[in-house]
Formats: C-alpha cells, structure tokens, sequence
C-alpha cells in the first residue's frame, strides 16, 4: 500500500445548474466511501425529520443555518473523502446565478469538475455558463453526470439524448472528448455513484467514482520555464532573503536568474530552510522558498525571477479573457488594479473587443461588460510588465482586476497581436543599458495609454469652438483620456488679465496660450485650446516651436452665421460699435492654409462634429509601440 | 513534492503574504495542535524567527497543563508573546446558550485586545474541515466594525490572489492552514515532530481530540497514546473531531452564531 503522507490528493469542483441536485451527488458520494461521521449523519438525519422531509443529503453541505431556509447554497465548502486510488477533496459550488463569485472561488482551485445536468429539465443556461468558466479557469478534466435518470425511468434514449448536446457544447468551448466523461445517475436513489445499477443495465461505463479514479493525477508544473514571482525581500543576521513561491520550473543553487521587468541578473548562491535536514541545492514548482544570492541587486516584491533563456513576455499592454464580477459594469477607459503573481499595478481597459454569450458562444462588440458575462478586453498598463501568456504558463499567465477593495474579475492571458516589448540581445549581457532616471514623454504616454498634443481650434467667435471644446472633454474623459480644455474667456479672467484686443495684446495672449499648452502637453495632456487666435502668423508660431504637439482644427462656421448666432451678443455691440476690434466686424480673421481638421457648424450637426473630433484623437494620439521605443525624444 | 510539502508550501505563502501585505499583524495561538503547526510554519516561512506578535486570548479555564506547555514554548521558541483577557460571563448575551456563552467570553476578549494594540490582521488556525461554518471562511477574510462576518457576502478569492486591502475600519483575519485536515495536522506534528500538550495522548481510555476551555471541553474513548496510533484511529474514526466540544452542539446554530460574531 502507498504510504500515507505520499497519497495523492485531487481537488474536484462540483458545479452545474440551479436544483440539478448537486449537493445530494456530493452527500451521496461522501456516504459511500465512508467519510461521513456517523454524528453528522445522525444531525442532518434529526434536522430533515424536523422539517419533515425525507433524508436530505443537501443539508450536508449547506452547512449554515441561512441556507437551509433558503434551500440552497450560498457558499462553497469543502469535504474531503477517499478512494482506493487516492484523496479527494470536494467543493460543492453554488448553482445560482447571483452566486457566480463564489463558484469561481472553490471551482479556480479545483484539478478537475463535475458537471451536474437534470437529465429530466436537460442543460440549461448556467450549465453552459458553468462549464464555459471551467475552460476560462484551466479545468480540462470533467466528469459530467446525467442526474435524475430516476425522473426518466432510467431511460437510455434519454440519456443519449443529453449526452449528445453536452458533448456538442464541451466540444465546441475547446474541450477535448477524452478529457470528459458522461455517466447517468440519480443522485436521489444512488444509482451508478458508486455501484453499477441494475436500473439502467444498458450502461456499460464506469460509474462516478471510477470515472473519478480515472482522471490522471495533474503534475506540478515542473517541465515549464522557471518562474519565482518575488514575494518579499528579508534581512535576517547577515542575511538578505529573497522569498517567493516557485511557480513553475526548478532552480539549482548556481542558477544565474533573470529578474523581470529590471532585467538584472544574479547567481543563486543558497537555498534558505529551517528544520529541514541538509542544506538544498534545487527546489521546483509549488514549493515556498528563500535564497540568497552572489550580488546585493535591486530586488523587489512583484519582479519575477527566471532563466535567461526561457524570461517572460515584458509588455505594457495585453489581450485578456475575463470573466466580470463587478456590480458595476466594466467599462471601456475605465482603470482597475492589476493583481498577477505578487504584482500590483494599475491597469486601464484600452478596448472591450467582445462580449461572449455562453449560452450560443456567439459574440457582439458592446461598451461595458455587466456582472457574470465573459468577455475579451485589452488592458494597458502604467508600466511595462513581466507576464506569460495563460497557454504557455498558466499559474503566471492569469491576473484577477480589483475595484474598491474587491476582486471585480479574473482573466487570461494572450500576447496576440502583441509583440514583446524585450531588447532583444540585452538581456543576456551583466552591463545592462541604464534606467532613464528622468521621465520621458514616452512614459507618460505609456502610463495614459495615449499621446499627448495641442488640439488647437481656431475661428470666428460663436462659431461653436467653446461649445465643441467642452463636450469634446467631456467625452475623451470618459473615454480615459487624460484631457483638459484652455479656453478664451477663461485664461483672459486669469493668466491674461492683464491684456486687451490691441493687435499687440492679441500676439502675446495666444504666445503665453501656446506657451501654457505645450506645457501641459509635454506632461501628457491632450489640451484643447478654443481661442478666435485670428492671425496666420500667431498660430504658426506656436506651431513652429512645438511641432510635434500641435494639432489645428479650423472651426470654419462661417460668419453670417456666427453673426445670426450672436449667442453673447457681442456682434450686436460690435456693429453698434460699442467693441472696438472685434474679429469678423473691425478686425481680421486669417483663415488656416492647411489645418489638420476643418469643423463647419453649418454644414453638420455638433454631434457629427464631435463624432469627427473623436475620430481625430483616437486615431492620431494612439500609441504606436514602434515609435515609442526609446531612444524617442521631443 | 509530497502532499505534506504541498500544503506546507501553500501556507507558508499565505503566512508571508499576510506579513507583507498587513501591516499591524498577530498570530493567535492557542496551545493546541492546530496553533502549534501554524506557529511552526511560521518559524518555516522567516528561517527560525516570527517576526510578529503570539497573541493568547485567555479564558483563564485553561487545562493545567496547557498553561504549563505555553510557559514552556513561549521561551523555547522565542515568541513575543501578548496575553488578552477575558471579560466576566455576566457580561456575555444571556440569550445564547450556557456553553456557547461561555465561549463568547473569548470574542469579546478578542475583540478588546485588537482595540488595544490595534492589530489590521490577525492570523488564526482554523481548517475547514473541522465544522460546517469554518468550512465557508476565505484565507483572507475581511471583518467589518465590531468584528462581525458577513457569511452571506464574502468577497471573492480565487488563484492566490488574496484580498489584502481593504476600507479604513475593517480588520482581517487570515487563515492559513483553511486547507489542512486533522490528518494532516497530526502527520505534519509527526514528520517535524512538533511539541504537543499530552492530553492529546489517551490514559484511562480517554484522549482530547480538540482542546478548549476545561467546563466545556470533554475528551472521547480512545486507546491511542502514541501519535502513530492517532493516525491510525483518525484513518478509520466515525466521529467528528469537534465532538467534544459542546458550544458546537447546544442548538444547530449556535456555533454559526458565535462565528458571525467574530468568533475563531
């Protein structure tokens, strides 16, 4: 016989619809292979009768007093049971929809599931939803019970039935045949849990617990490249540790590491323990440990250690399947934390590409994910990140999002479309290209997750350049953007109080607006600036000394119709000739030869206008990694 | 890796978790076999030290030699150790049960030590496998104003990514050995041997399983002295572990109700 403490342990999740009696399978399987206490059997025994029900094996697992008034699981629990094979532990997962967060607790543990389906009622919307999330969460082992059969006189033709549609969507959602099994049961009677049923003698397979002791015992991730996410740093005596868990891989005492996203690298010099017998000199996935190292080298909670050969992806930005958990929706632009491996970092949702309908797998393009749905998103973070794609590595390649002190979601992991932003060809030499210790406009792209420029609207007044600058705030704001408005009246109240409409005051108000703007830029701000700045020369100066930054977009409404207009009534006064050089009536309006954008408020609607503006920001102030790569300077 | 160094690796990064991400931070420790593994893997995760306070909340109806093993291990291993407590029973809910009552001294004992030294988190040696409620506790749990835990809305928690943050106010308690079963305890005491109180070893017929307050705690029949033949009676045993322990037994809620109150 094995010995005890090496038995093999498997954690299996139980999931499936509402009432598909998910907690009577798991009392039925705890009775018969002995590991109900006799007590316990004898409690839940005196608090059916006192219900006045029959025996009520669910009462096992809804362990609380809430829950059997309600008639169902709020939580999962765990029981543990055993087989001749080996050890299990069950996790009895709720059925019902608002409990979707805690399935997803017990079920991300588990190695393997069971999946519950009423043989009478058939698959339903959650057994989909269910089984959907298990290939999100990395479960490829299910055994997939047809329960009720007692419902059904223990009919083959219905069995077949359900099986058929079952395997159609586990098929279809990328599980493979060979990894699912289908047996007919009733939870309710005991039929083919543990024994083959004369009932249903037309069944040859296994039974449930043999489909169980089938399912190959999962390996530590020993084979894969070597990953130890930095937990903490310790100084003890003499001694710096650095502690973390190895999630996959091996080290050997003399490894030189690779930490990411620093790319330093040092040699291993020991393997750290207490009460163990002998020094170590290798340890491998799964185990919690501290080593020392030959080079006192920056290192930090959060930066993951590997071989140089096999380091991870570094990358700011990722393509993620998630599943969303919020009470609020998740939203487009919108900033979350990232939480993956020991790191923490902030992280925005540049694109929601899809959300998925796990009922028929069909998808449709939406601006927000609502709580329970599955879906495809690219989130960018502030900073570059080392991560693995969920394919590769799958402990590393998973990240949960946290709002308000919650974890709001979980997802995986894909670099598609995406290339790894690592030098290549760096990473192996000990001298490596220094830090920029001061902050490059490129990072602060990075951070917002898009360029920064002037967005310079020029034109008659009341032609719309306030109005338009506002709302166009209003929206890039909402979209994520890092945005603000100058506006004339504004900066004249303020900045430029101490200047008129003289020609000369003109110049030096749009001088000190350019000057102001840029400055706000180069920090990373679209700034749209919404000034008559009637003269050629003014604006191509500003032009001219930050190139790169300025954007003009001529409002080009024309000026009968600002005139009709007159929302101010300033043209009223102007022709009363209460103004003096006042732009269109006593002074002139130069009109841009050739602006990055031309706005005419007669020609189309302010929606349409902003529609076009949108369009303009998005496309011109994305982030094209390729010329953000250093050495870019402005 | 075998089961016992899997789930001693799990713990050990739940405990170094906890000591990096909390910043005011105790460790209970109750003396028994539960408290003693957790103490030990804590000596694990930092080499031989726990760099954080041993916090016993004290009924002061302690079994002798419970006392006795503290006095003892608290200079042995080197334990900073903070004793808390326990306010009168006259002063407990009269609504409750008289054993449950009794065991509700140790919440509100609980309670006022973390007011005093203002722990953010403590961490305590609780497994799921023990009873039906504990069966429900996340690794990390959050406990709102006065200690209370909301059973019925507990935060998600899923891939080793805990909750270690939370709204000014909330106090966490963190679990790490939720995981373990008894067998695993007493084969982990076995493999590392670990010091225990010997009231866990049978004389006369009669052993403790489970050690509490010394009105409301009773040992159960068993022949096993030796930590082996524990073993060998928990690999075969019909009864549950608590079943000596009577605040768990006096109504079907009644140890639910002492856990939402902030009970371990």
């Amino acid at each position: 016989m094995v010995a005890e403490t090496s038995r093999n342990s498997l954690k299996i999740v139980v999931v499936g619809h509402v009432d598909h009696g998910k907690s009577t399978i798991v009392g039925r399987l705890i009775h018969a292979t002995g590991a109900l206490p006799e007590a316990k059997f004898a409690a839940i025994q005196a608090m059916s009768a006192k219900r006045g029900m029959p025996f009520e094996w669910a009462f096992l697992m809804d362990a609380l007093q809430a829950e059997r008034d309600q008639g169902i699981t709020i939580d999962t629990t765990q029981i543990h049971f055993k087989t001749d094979a080996r050890d299990y532990v069950l996790i009895d997962a709720p059925g019902h929809k608002e409990f979707l967060k805690n399935m997803v607790t017990g079920a991300a543990s588990a190695d393997a599931a069971i999946l519950v389906v009423d043989g009478h009622d058939g698959i339903q919307e959650q057994t989909r939803r269910h089984a959907y999330l298990l290939h999100i969460l990395g479960i490829r082992r299910v055994v997939a019970l047809v329960n009720k059969m007692d419902l059904v006189d223990y009919a083959e033709r219905r069995f077949v039935e359900v099986r058929q549609e079952l395997l159609a969507y586990l098929g279809a959602i990328g599980l493979a045949a060979a990894d699912v099994a289908v047996v007919p049961v009733s939870g309710r009677n005991g039929d083919l849990i543990a024994a083959p049923s004369p009932k249903m003698g037309w069944y040859t397979g296994p039974t449930l617990l043999a489909a169980l002791d089938a399912i190959p015992q999962p390996v530590a991730e020993l084979d894969l490249p070597l990953r130890l996410p930095i937990q903490d740093v310790y100084k003890l005596d003499a001694r710096r540790i650095i502690a973390g868990r190895i999630e996959a891989g091996r080290l050997h005492v003399g490894d030189t590491l690779l930490f990411s996203p620093s790319s330093k690298t040092a040699r291993v010099a020991s393997i750290e323990s207490w009460n163990t017998s002998g020094a170590e000199i290798t340890a491998g996935a799964g185990k919690s440990i501290g080593i020392t190292l030959d080079e006192q080298i920056f290192v930090e909670r959060g930066q993951v250690a590997s071989h140089l050969e096999t380091a991870p992806i570094l990358s700011n930005v990722f393509r993620a399947r998630i599943f969303w958990l919020g009470h609020q929706p998740l939203r487009s632009g919108a900033r979350y934390r990232l939480k993956f491996m020991t790191n923490d970092v902030e992280a925005r949702v540049e694109k929601i590409e899809r959300v998925i309908d796990t009922a028929d797998l069909s998808s449709k393009p939406t601006e927000a994910v609502e709580r329970n749905a599955v879906a495809e998103i690219v989130l960018r973070a502030r900073a570059v990140l080392a991560l693995d794609e969920f394919t590769t590595s799958p402990r590393t390649g998973r990240f949960v999002l946290v709002e308000d002190y919650t974890i709001v979601g979980g997802g995986i992991i894909s670099m598609e479309g995406y290339p790894d932003q690592r030098v290549r060809g760096s990473v192996k030499s000990t001298n490596l290209t220094p830090v920029e210790d001061r902050v490059l406009l490129a990072d602060r792209w990075r951070f917002n997750g898009h360029r920064s420029g002037i967005m310079w609207f020029t034109g008659y007044s009341g032609s719309g350049k306030s109005t338009m600058a506002m709302e166009l705030e209003r929206i890039l704001f909402s979209k994520g953007f890092q945005v603000a408005v100058l506006d004339g009246d504004n900066i004249r109240h303020g900045l430029n109080a101490d200047l008129g409409f003289s020609p000369e005051d003109r110049v030096q108000n749009i001088r000190r607006v350019g000057e102001v703007a840029a400055l706000m830029a180069r920090s990373g701000t679209i700034v749209i600036t919404a000034f008559i700045s009637p003269y050629l020369a003014d604006r191509e100066r500003v032009r001219a000394a930050h190139r790169e930054l300025f954007h003009e977009i001529h409002i080009a409404t024309p000026l009968e119709v600002c005139e009709a207009r007159d929302v101010k009534g300033l043209y009223r006064k102007a022709r009363a000739g209460e103004i003096a050089d006042f732009t269109g009536v006593s002074a002139p309006y130069e009109p841009p030869p050739s602006p990055e954008l031309v706005i005419d408020g007669s020609k189309e609607t302010i929606a349409d206008s902003l529609a076009r503006l949108v369009a303009y920001v998005e496309r011109v102030f994305a982030i094209d990694e390729q010329t953000l790569e250093p050495p870019y300077s402005i | 890796m075998n089961h016992l160094d899997t789930i001693e690796a799990e713990s050990i990064y739940i405990i170094r978790e906890a000591f990096n991400r909390i910043d005011k931070l105790g460790m209970l420790w109750s003396f028994g076999k539960d408290s003693n593994v957790l103490v030990w893997l804590a000596k694990k995760a930092f080499f031989g030290h726990v760099p954080f306070p041993i916090v016993n909340i004290d009924t002061g109806k302690k079994m002798p030699e419970m006392y006795a093993f503290r006095d003892r291990y608290r200079h042995e291993w080197n334990l900073d150790l903070v004793i808390g407590e326990c306010p009168p029973i006259d002063e407990i809910d009269p609504t409750l049960p008289p054993a449950t009552r009794s065991a509700a001294r140790k919440t509100e004992g609980l309670k006022a030590l973390i007011k005093q030294h203002g722990y953010n988190g403590l961490i305590a040696g609780i497994r799921r496998d023990e009873e039906g409620t504990r069966a429900k506790e996340r690794v990390f749990s959050p406990r709102g104003e006065g200690g209370k835990w909301d059973f019925r809305d507990q935060p998600p928690e899923f891939w080793d990514q805990y909750n270690t943050e939370f709204p000014p106010g909330t106090h966490v308690r963190i679990h790490p050995i939720l995981h373990w079963t008894e067998l695993d305890i007493w084969r982990y005491v076995q493999r590392e041997r670990i010091p225990l109180v010997d009231l866990y070893f049978a004389k006369n017929g009669k052993r403790y399983r489970s050690l509490g307050d010394k009105d409301i705690t009773f040992p159960v029949d068993s022949q096993a002295d030796t930590i082996e033949k524990i073993i060998a009676e928990l690999e075969t045993t019909q009864i549950s572990e608590r079943s000596g322990r009577a605040m768990d037994h006096e109504s079907e809620d009644s140890f639910e109700r002492l856990r939402s109150d902030g009970y371990l």
